[in-house]
């Protein structure tokens, strides 16, 4: 290399620099203006402007912008006075100007930024790219995810500036794929740099990138849309083998739920052969022992609201099966051995039971709040698990084995077995066998009063609750083995399986109506249920 | 538990129980001629009695506030409340109860599409008029019923038109409950969105049963759908209990309503009341009124409203205002006609103006149905709704939509010489469907 040639390119280095220096002055200047431009467009009060000034204020390169991003997020950005000018609302109402963060010269009346879901898009987006540049890595990969959701090609500067002195692996690669998202897209690049996008995103391997590749315009050059297509049929392929894992995890989710409804009734229904129309009335119960628990808490001690539900358990328990000692006490003990009067007083019993909490709580759903423990879900492949349906499942299996171990190894429940059993020979050995009716009644109402505070996290709290599940317990029961709890376990996983696998198919109507259909004909050719109890006890 | 007693003293002796009527007809006769009696219809147990109570103590809130005012042609209004308890037959049961026994001089009631369609025979015969005040699927005008709720025109297909213009959504998740009002609704709205442009592949229709409680499959369901690369929203029909465990797995599942919105047309501030708000943020709902609505007569009517229900958290919602509009038709028609004879009362309505609670006015027009704005609202964290958009004019209800087959050459008008609730305009009789 000559000296001349050397010299000329230092030449051209100090030129792009020296422009470099007087763009970045001239973006100083221009980004003042911009800003408030901005700013005064937040007064208009119209969504449109709203987000124009939201892309303006991401593309500032503002100190001030981030601020007023978030405080427009949180609902504390407020605009009023004549002109109207915008102010961040401080802690304590106080009004602040949004350059300066301190406390504003006057105070007007105010109102805050109205924002729609179209906003809420944009918020995330400046939001995004604003704090892409943040010293937090954390913060960074989050940015970078949500610039990729959004896939505002207006981001793409911002990004590129920030991919280029990334150091992070990991935010680095989230950046990446956040590039190759909006690059999708994108009109204007060249087909090797599209397919080298298309096979980034596709290696995610996940429904959102699915989503990704669907987006390659149609104007794209064939082999860009043939590499989409072959990653779109991998992902699929691949997804839909975890979509069966994900069914099969519905459907356990189902089962546990028709488990803890019908587990109650497999004591009451299944070992006292009483037919407790009832029954879903004291899971409703339960429920309204959680709200109360819960409005309790909210009201004298909010710091233990995570732990209401464990409040609850307890309180539930010993209620609802008050309750139920007080029914059997009062008219199930002078039923006994008639099925079809015990049907009508206990449906009547349910009538009155709902009415009543009708009268007390208002015919409206009551909210029972979910603990932060029981929020939010997670991912394993490509299965995603909510916590507090996962928790559901845990909870009923332990109930399960509780009462299991409550029948097999207390003394309790020896003597209901002895009873159930053979009443008169129990009777003569020296058990009250009253006393047991009332406590294995109590036992079974107390458990579907538990069930009742698991339920009140995935439905309704109102006096219908119980009536949705009484049928799906019977059938639970009936179709497990009516007197063996091990079979309303299996039954209640069988069913809530079988219904998961065939609700894709048949539509959540029709596979009702086939999983009853193929309950009638089971029955018919096992009328015992699947796990029959056998002995003398049953022909009793 | 009203219910059960009603039904054993029926069972007991209906004549011991007559000849009390009788006797306690016979002893208020003095009474009776001073008052104007107003049948409430509305269920207050049983499934539907979380949407249907308060719409009772909406018109035993109009009663009062009236005779406040001096009641109606100089007479005191009073208020007959029965309770059919969510039991359809016991509908037409106490409707006629109502006319026949009681002899009132309209009835406020029903909510479900069922109910009103087993009160229609009661009405009809014994010549009666039933204010209705639920949005409803319309394909209906009779000339005994004031329909006060929006017809599909003035509630679904503005929202679609909203979701088309401001979100740009291109896919459509139409998911309802199985029953009449949803399957309707939804079949107009194929139409009309075929009719837009919208393929065949982009349109995914789901039902459920009632108070279906799993919804982790359709939810999923809905995630794959929406992952095409197409803006996608879902236009939900889904009634009552059901609405809960579906918004808790849309939370749960992690879609927010700026991936995948949900415009719902039976949720309304009084279902909000009882669910955690924060995951809903942004959801949307279409209705004619919204309890934010900012006009004075509003705040007016809100005060009032929680002054007489003695809790300043009671919410009001849209139902509530359709039983308002249409008990104000009702008092002016019946000044208007001087009389509480329904036949002239009937003829009276048509063409009475009132005013709605959003600051404009709404008129009862000749097919039985009103004029009404529709507003749209996002869900805001406190369970009221932000109002994203107001049409600038009135809407008239298509009570035959012009979207389906067997009733698009079907118009109603009530007035004379017409007087036919389905007169069909090509074959220019009255009665019934197109050949």
């Amino acid at each position: 290399m000559t000296s001349s040639a050397r010299l000329f390119r230092l030449a051209r280095v100090l030129c792009s620099a020296l422009a470099l220096l007087l763009a970045a002055a001239l973006v100083q200047r221009a980004e003042a203006q911009d800003i408030s431009a901005a700013l005064s467009q937040l007064t208009t009060n119209k969504y449109d402007d709203t987000e124009a000034a939201l892309g303006a204020l991401a593309l500032s390169g503002s100190p001030a912008a981030a601020g007023i991003v978030s405080a427009l997020a949180d609902g504390k950005l407020v605009f009023g006075g004549l002109p109207p000018r915008v102010f961040i609302e401080g802690p304590g109402g106080a009004l602040l100007d949004p350059l300066t963060m301190q406390p504003a010269a006057d105070a007007p009346a105010v109102k805050p930024v109205r924002v729609n879901n179209r906003v809420r898009r944009a918020i995330e987006a400046a939001n995004g790219a604003l704090s892409l540049v943040s010293p937090d890595a954390g913060k960074r990969r989050e940015a970078a995810l949500a610039v990729g959701r959004s896939r505002d090609e207006a981001a793409l500067p911002a990004l590129e500036m920030a991919l280029a002195k990334e150091s992070d692996p990991k935010v680095k690669s989230a950046m990446n794929l956040a590039r190759a998202s909006i690059l999708i897209a994108k009109e204007g690049i060249t087909p090797a740099e599209r397919i080298a996008a298309v096979e980034l995103v596709g290696a995610e391997g996940n429904q959102d990138a699915l989503a990704i590749l669907r987006s390659v315009p149609e104007s794209a050059a064939p082999e860009v849309k043939q590499a989409a297509a072959v990653a779109i049929e991998g992902i699929e392929r691949n997804l839909a083998m975890w979509g069966m894992a994900q069914n099969v995890w519905y459907g356990l989710s189902l089962g546990s739920v028709l488990l803890l409804a019908a587990i109650g009734l497999a004591i009451t229904f299944g070992v006292m052969g009483v037919i407790n129309m009832a029954h879903g009335e004291m899971v409703m119960l339960g429920a309204y022992t959680t709200f109360v628990v819960q409005e309790v808490i909210r009201t004298s001690y909010p710091g233990l609201f995570d732990a209401s539900l464990l409040i609850a358990i307890p309180l539930a328990f010993l209620f609802t099966g008050l309750i139920g000692v007080l029914i059997e006490r009062t008219v199930i003990r002078f039923l006994y051995g008639r099925a079809l009067e015990t049907l009508l007083a206990t449906w009547g019993i349910s009538l009155i039971l709902q009415q009543a909490i009708r009268t007390i709580f208002g015919p409206t759903n009551r909210e029972v709040g979910a603990p932060s423990w029981m929020s939010g879900s997670f991912e394993i492949g490509h299965l995603s698990i909510t916590s507090g349906r996962l928790w559901i499942i845990v909870f009923a299996l332990l109930v399960f084995f509780a009462l299991l171990a409550t029948l097999r190894l207390t003394r309790i429940g020896l003597e209901m077995r002895a009873v159930t059993q053979n009443r008169r020979m129990a009777a003569s050995m020296g058990i009250r066998t009253n006393w047991v009716d009332a406590m294995t009644f109590g036992l079974g109402s107390g458990i579907a009063g538990i069930a009742g505070v698991a339920l009140s996290q995935i439905d309704n709290v109102s006096p219908n609750l119980g009536q949705s599940y009484i049928i799906d317990s019977f059938l639970v029961v009936v179709f497990g083995g009516v007197g063996n709890l091990w079979g309303t376990l299996v039954g209640a996983m069988t069913l809530g399986v079988a219904n998961k696998l065939l609700e894709p198919y048949a539509g959540a109507v029709l596979g009702k109506i086939a999983l009853l259909v193929i309950v009638i004909l089971f029955i018919q050719k096992r009328p015992r249920g699947l796990f029959a109890l056998k002995g003398r006890s049953i022909e009793t | 538990m009203l219910n059960m007693f009603t039904h054993a003293r029926r069972m007991a002796g209906r004549a011991l129980v007559g000849a009390a009527a009788l006797a306690l007809a016979g002893g208020g006769v003095a009474s009776a001629q001073e008052t104007i009696k107003v049948g409430v219809l509305h269920s207050l147990s049983g499934t539907m009695a979380i949407s249907e109570t308060t719409l009772k103590d909406t018109v035993l809130f109009m009663v009062q506030e009236q005779n406040a005012a001096g009641g109606v042609l100089g007479k005191k209004l009073e208020a007959v409340v029965v309770d059919p308890a969510s039991n359809w037959p016991l509908f037409a049961e106490k409707a006629r109860e109502l006319i026949a026994k009681e002899k009132v001089a309209v009835v406020f009631g029903c909510w479900t599409s069922v109910s009103r369609k087993s009160v229609l025979p009661v009405f009809k015969e014994l010549n009666s008029i039933l204010f209705y005040p639920v949005q409803y699927e319309g394909e209906e005008s009779e000339r005994n019923v004031f329909y006060t709720g929006a017809a599909p025109n003035q509630q679904a297909i503005p929202a679609v038109d909203y979701l088309m213009a401001n979100e740009d959504v291109e896919r459509w998740v139409l998911a309802g409950t199985d029953y009449v009002y949803p399957r309707t609704t939804n079949k107009i709205l194929e139409a009309y969105l075929k009719s837009k442009g919208v393929k065949e592949e982009d349109i995914m229709i789901n039902y459920t049963p009632f108070g279906h409680s799993d919804w982790q499959t359709i939810v999923a369901d809905i995630k794959k759908f929406g992952s095409a690369g197409k803006k996608t929203a879902v236009v939900s029909t889904i009634n009552g209990d059901a609405n809960v465990p579906f918004y808790k797995e849309l939370g749960n599942q992690g879609i927010k309503a700026t991936d995948i919105p949900v415009v719902a047309f039976s949720v309304g501030e009084e279902e909000l009341a009882g669910i955690d708000t924060k995951p809903l943020l942004g959801h949307l709902a279409a209705w004619n009124y919204f309890q934010s609505v900012d006009v004075p007569e509003n705040a007016d009517f809100i005060k009032k409203w929680q002054a007489y229900t003695k809790n300043d958290k009671r919410v009001t919602n849209d139902p509530m205002e359709a039983t308002v509009i249409g008990f104000n038709m009702w008092v002016k028609a019946v000044e208007k006609a001087g009389t509480t004879d329904a036949d002239a009362v009937i003829d009276a309505l048509i063409g009475i103006t009132v005013p709605n609670l959003s600051g404009g006015f709404s008129a009862m027009m000749p097919n039985h149905h009103i004029t009404k704005p529709v507003l749209i609202g996002e869900i805001k964290e406190d369970g009221q709704f932000d109002i994203v958009e107001q049409t600038p004019g009135l809407i008239v209800a298509e009570e035959w939509s012009p979207y389906l087959e067997g009733s698009k050459d079907l118009i109603a008008d009530w007035r004379k010489p017409l007087n036919c609730g389905n007169f069909n305009v090509k074959t220019g009789k009255c009665g019934g469907a197109g050949q």
